[in-house]
């Protein structure tokens, strides 16, 4: 064996195209597949595009790092499910760019908050979490009732999802238009706290409504 | 070692820009590890200021740690190993300084950006699009100094550290391009082109490769160096190194579904990403028992050289965390162990014991011969250093342990009649306690850190060693 291997010991061209192959098994096996996975790639039936107000939720959600301490995937466990709801389908997640699904509960899953708690609370919460969890060791967020949401990328960042993303289906032009005039009317002086609450109650409900 | 007279000159002007970096990196992630660990168990040192609070300093922590420091530790000492066991000068100098101004230059954009909030999600892969390319050109000049150097060699063979390295520089130049796939929206906001569970896939593959390649590979390239030549012992098993090197880098790949367990990723990505990480203990310990053997009829250096106590704990805490690993890839364990501290306690006993301490041990070995001193200016630093370094880490392996199976066990609980038995809430609560013991270890880590840096400074400095006599190497 050692002399076969001296052939490559010899050759650093043999030795980086060697390295290369080795190294491309894995990916191809295991990542590949998913693009012809029905199960991973067709959404739920009752899946809905996020309004322009959580998308920048979803958005503020992503700069504040809450996925660092929250997840979204509730395990098809049944300690799971009794804790926080039906378990997460990948039908649910077809159009996440990127997947939230986290890797650390220092706080609880979030994937079913959506609707759990008022609007009230979550704002409270979010200003100041000992105020209504006494023992939380969540970081407070006072800003965000502070800040106005930034609209200036809102029209870019749906249509990115419909065209390049390729969710047209989700968010039509026609939606889109809708979520724009919305902005202008409704929503123009939101603050960030609007739409991150906006968002965290969209959590969910696409799958608990079938149930 | 050689006589230097007779030695091509080398070039180590750019090894010591990336070591003096190593050092100083080391400082600025490990003071970052300190401060969130505050954070978790005293919310108050989020300061309610948005660019300290957790969610955005932990993922500069980690970058910095891993990027900046561990970046550093590999891509400098890859330049020394390369040229000493190729006996040639590094090839493109030019081009290699630029690495090293590349590279700082991406660790200041990702201390600037992450506290202002830019992030991909993605964990170790952060950075948002503009950093990502100079990351990938700096890598791509990194790759063609390295294994133009190799072509350079003097010898026919070339040495089993180089295979690590180059592995390593070829699979995380794969990784990075894949996972960093995505959409710009604008000058730092972008979205990845993959959605959902396929996001979730690359993303692993991904991330737990960035564990294999970065922090395992590199540094086994690192070990198969220094611990040679500071035991002053060729390396145990030569068969044994080409059967793991391939074994490790071939199966490695296949690991990362083990961090979706029962997760919305098909059972059968789930089921061979659990088998391929059991099979991965075998071309682990590989590396361990090889590193740990080179020892073998010198057992008497652990007495005296505590550079060695360095590589050999780290090598021990490798072989450790590799068999830990493969335990928590079992499906029925994860179940336990997933979301909870024991993810992030393990993943310090590689980070402190394993990178950490072979890196300080490689560097302890290398700054005396890039500055031409017979050795570090304080040996008995080195030896507080050590002992620092060990207690730091097993105070907080242990406190993590204790806190993550804690945590597995309350999530689950359930009453006779199937309703919970614990709130979330109820078990936050219990850590508190372990949460303080890791920040101490944490704290006990990063004093031996500060001594390490005092120490690399004097000896850079001073002509004389701590007890007077000259450092002065004899050229």
């Amino acid at each position: 064996m050692a002399t076969g291997h001296e052939r490559i010991e010899k050759n650093v061209g043999l030795l980086i195209v060697l390295t290369l192959v080795a190294v491309s098994f894995g990916g191809i096996a295991e990542i590949i597949p998913l693009f012809w996975d029905k199960a991973s790639t067709e959404k739920i039936d009752t899946l809905e595009p996020y309004t322009a107000l959580q998308m920048e939720g979803r958005d503020i959600y992503i700069r504040e790092g809450c996925h660092v301490c929250h997840t979204q995937m509730v395990r098809t466990l049944r300690s799971e499910t009794a804790r926080y709801g039906p378990y997460s389908m990948a039908g649910e997640d077809v159009a996440e760019h990127p997947f939230l699904w986290g890797s650390k509960r220092t706080g609880p899953d979030l994937a079913r908050v959506g609707g759990k708690y008022s609007d009230a609370w979550q704002r409270q919460h979010l200003l100041d979490p000992r105020s209504v969890v006494p023992e939380s060791n969540m970081p407070a967020y006072p800003w965000l009732a502070e800040n106005q949401v930034d609209w200036s990328l809102t029209e870019k960042k749906l249509r990115t999802f419909a065209g390049p993303l390729g969710h047209d289906e989700l968010y039509s032009d026609e939606f889109i238009n809708k979520q724009m005039k919305k902005v202008e009317n409704e929503w123009s002086d939101a603050t960030e706290m609007d739409a991150l609450v906006a968002y965290l109650q969209s959590l969910g409900k696409e799958r608990t409504r079938r149930e | 070692m050689q006589n230097p007279a007779a030695s091509p000159p080398y070039n180590y002007r750019v090894v010591r820009q990336f070591t003096v970096m190593t050092v100083v990196w080391g400082i600025v992630g490990m003071l970052v590890g300190v401060l969130i660990a505050a954070q978790l168990a005293w919310p108050w040192f989020n300061f309610e200021t948005p660019w300290l609070s957790f969610g955005r300093i932990r993922p500069l922590h980690t970058n910095a740690v891993i990027f900046a420091f561990g970046g550093s530790a590999l891509i400098g000492t890859s330049y020394y190993v390369v040229q000493r066991t190729c006996q040639t000068t590094l090839a493109f100098p030019k081009l290699a300084g630029f690495t090293f101004w590349g590279w700082t230059a991406v660790i200041v954009a990702a201390a600037i950006t992450l506290p202002l909030g830019y992030t991909s999600t993605h964990e170790y892969a952060e950075l948002e699009w503009p950093i990502d390319i100079l990351i990938t050109v700096v890598w791509v000049a990194y790759a063609v100094v390295f294994f133009t150097t190799i072509a350079r060699r003097k010898m026919e063979h070339i040495y089993v550290a180089n295979w690590f390295y180059g592995s390593f520089i070829i699979a995380i130049a794969l990784l990075h391009i894949f996972n960093n796939l995505s959409v710009p929206v604008s000058f730092m906001k972008s979205y990845p082109v993959f959605s959902g569970t396929i996001d979730a896939m690359v993303q692993w593959w991904y991330g737990h490769n960035a564990v294999g390649f970065f922090l395992t590979a590199g540094f086994l390239g690192m070990m198969y160096y220094y611990v040679p030549i500071q035991a002053e012992r060729p390396i145990y098993s030569y068969r044994l190194s080409i059967v793991h090197f391939w074994a490790l880098i071939a199966v490695y790949m296949w690991a990362g579904p083990h961090h979706l367990h029962y997760s919305a990723l098909p059972d059968w990505a789930q089921s061979l990403g659990m088998v391929f990480s059991l099979v991965l203990l075998a071309p682990s310990w590989g590396g361990m028992i090889n590193g740990i053997m080179t020892l073998s009829g010198a057992w008497y250096k652990l007495r005296t050289d505590p550079i060695i106590r360095f590589l050999i704990v780290a090598l021990s805490f490798y072989g450790m965390s590799t068999f830990e690993g493969p335990m928590m890839s079992i499906k029925t364990v994860n179940a336990l162990s997933h979301n909870t501290d024991w993810t992030i306690g393990h993943v310090h006993s590689g980070a402190l014991g394993w990178v950490s301490m072979i890196t300080m041990g490689s560097l302890y070995v290398l700054v005396p011969r890039l500055y031409n001193r017979q050795a570090m200016y304080s040996v008995g630093w080195i030896n507080t250093h050590f002992w620092l370094a060990t207690i730091g880490t097993v105070l907080y392996i242990a406190s993590m342990w204790v806190s993550g199976v804690m945590q597995g066990l309350m999530w689950r609980a359930v009453n006779p009649d199937g309703t919970l038995t614990f709130s979330f809430i109820q078990e936050m609560e219990e850590r508190f306690p372990y949460y303080v013991v890791r920040l101490l270890g944490g704290i006990i880590f990063f004093a031996g850190m500060l001594l390490m840096a005092w120490n690399v400074y004097k000896t850079i400095r001073e002509e004389k060693n701590r007890d007077g006599e000259s450092n002065l190497a004899e050229a």
